[in-house]
């Protein structure tokens, strides 16, 4: 078993036009940076891109949006974005917008081989348009529910910050977000690393995502880690 | 008339020691820098932190480190980080103890619109919909009026719902108001605020029974 790959432009070179993928990361934080390089450079077109947000004009998910190779996007939170906004009003861009939770669940029920799942969120809403509704007893209150379907995605693409040849991976801080979701729910799920180390180094108790889930590996470069806000206590004089 | 610290200087009032707490953006935000003290609060981020800290000392910024604003921050002992599922698991499941948060408009029956204006603005729900569906308490801190002068506490919400019937408490910069079956219940009124000044402003029902009080800020 080989899942190792020698870098970005290897693991994706397969992903064909027209593919639904998903984005790990929660804004710029914990997004696969050099992936999505590389399907910039490949210049692969007509994706369905899953992702909590669509990144900023010249980074993430944005930059991918700028060379129009995103045919419909499907997110929770797309402000920050100016060619984004665009796109969308000139109805270029299909976008589908869902609850923070729903998305991050339905990715959840996919890999846990679940076909759907039931949440409160968006109950008499216009998310709830067209969509079962049930009402259950539970935790101790009679409510509605929406069914929501698990996600599938072709390829799921994630980061984290550690990584061993097994697939197995440790993420840092709130850099984890929708990594692990995402990775449990792609088709292929292809992970870029900041650091790959062999099988045996990590210490099993502290894995996040077990190996099975992950069938590409890979040690990213030049991490630039851009942050969207940047805010700070200034040091007394 | 409150200003947005004083606004969230009023909502961290209802802060209770051990408490499980989501702060929204905007003045919701702001409620942490006044937590009474010897009230000792969990600050919950939902994009998977329990126990957010301060922003970072300057040169000590982690990209991988940030709050549901994006912002940067810190984290106090004993917290814990998690992803995105678990995140709103605990916040459907009812363990966390009260969430703040901004919104648009306020109909009096608790049911609010805060994610999208119909040609204008479409940035998303990101994860109001989920909070406001599942938390045990909700307050909402916003402006009475908008820029034009229009109420934003309204009979019916106009704008696209985030959630129906959910929210329990308003505080605004002209006062405290429960949200009962019966309406916008005024409890407090802001300094140097009338009465008839509430009522001229609030379009939805509204209920004054006896003398309010006049908070202190």
């Amino acid at each position: 078993m080989n899942k190792v790959f020698e870098n970005a432009t290897a693991a994706v070179a397969d992903i064909p036009d027209g593919a639904t993928l998903m984005l790990g990361g929660f804004g710029l934080c914990g997004i696969p940076e050099n992936c999505i390089a590389a399907l910039v450079a490949k210049g692969v077109r007509g994706l369905t891109c899953i992702s909590n947000n669509a990144g900023v004009d010249d980074f993430g998910i944005g930059l991918m949006l700028k060379q129009r190779q995103v045919k419909k996007m499907i997110s929770s939170y797309v402000g920050e974005n100016a060619e984004f906004e665009r796109q969308l009003l000139s109805g270029e861009l299909e976008v589908e917008l869902i609850p923070q939770g729903t998305l991050a669940t339905r990715c959840m029920a996919a890999g846990y081989g679940m076909p759907a799942i039931f949440t409160p969120a968006g109950v008499g809403t216009e998310v709830a348009e067209g969509k079962e509704v049930r009402r259950f007893h539970f935790n101790g209150e009679e409510k509605d529910y929406l069914m929501e379907y698990a996600f599938e995605a072709d390829f799921a693409i994630v980061k984290a910050w550690k990584g061993d040849t097994q697939g197995n991976l440790i993420y840092k801080d709130t850099a984890r977000n929708f990594n692990p979701l995402m990775a449990m729910a792609g088709k292929l799920t292809i992970a870029e690393v900041e650091e790959l180390v062999p099988a045996g180094s990590l210490d099993p108790n502290a894995v996040h995502t077990p190996g099975i889930y992950v069938h590409r590996i890979f040690q990213g470069m030049n991490y630039e880690k851009r942050i969207e806000q940047r805010t700070v206590r200034k040091r007394d004089q | 008339m409150l200003d947005k610290n004083q606004i969230a200087r009023r909502i961290a009032k209802e802060l209770r020691d051990g408490m499980y707490v989501n702060l929204g953006i905007g003045i919701p935000t702001l409620v942490a820098n006044y937590i009474p003290d010897g009230v000792s609060v969990v600050l919950q981020s939902e994009n998977g932190l329990l126990g957010m800290g301060p922003f970072p000392w300057e040169g000590e910024e982690d990209p991988d480190l940030i709050n549901a604003g994006k912002q940067t921050i810190t984290t106090v002992p004993g917290s814990a980080f998690f992803d995105s599922a678990m995140s709103f698991g605990m916040i459907r499941a009812g363990k966390v103890d009260l969430t703040v948060l901004g919104a648009m408009e306020v109909a009096d029956n608790g049911d609010i619109a805060n994610w999208k204006i119909p040609g204008k603005m479409v940035k998303g729900m990101g994860g109001a919909m989920d909070l406001v569906a599942s938390a045990k308490n909700i307050i909402v801190a916003m402006q009475h009026v908008n820029k034009a002068g229009e109420s934003k506490r309204l009979s019916q919400c106009t704008l696209p719902m985030t959630g129906v019937r959910c929210v329990k408490k308003v505080v605004t910069e002209l006062g405290v108001f429960d949200i009962t079956d019966r309406g916008f219940e005024l409890r407090e009124l802001a300094p140097g605020v009338t009465v008839e000044e509430v009522k001229e402003k609030t379009a939805g029902r509204l209920v004054v029974e006896g003398e309010i009080p006049v908070m202190e800020v």
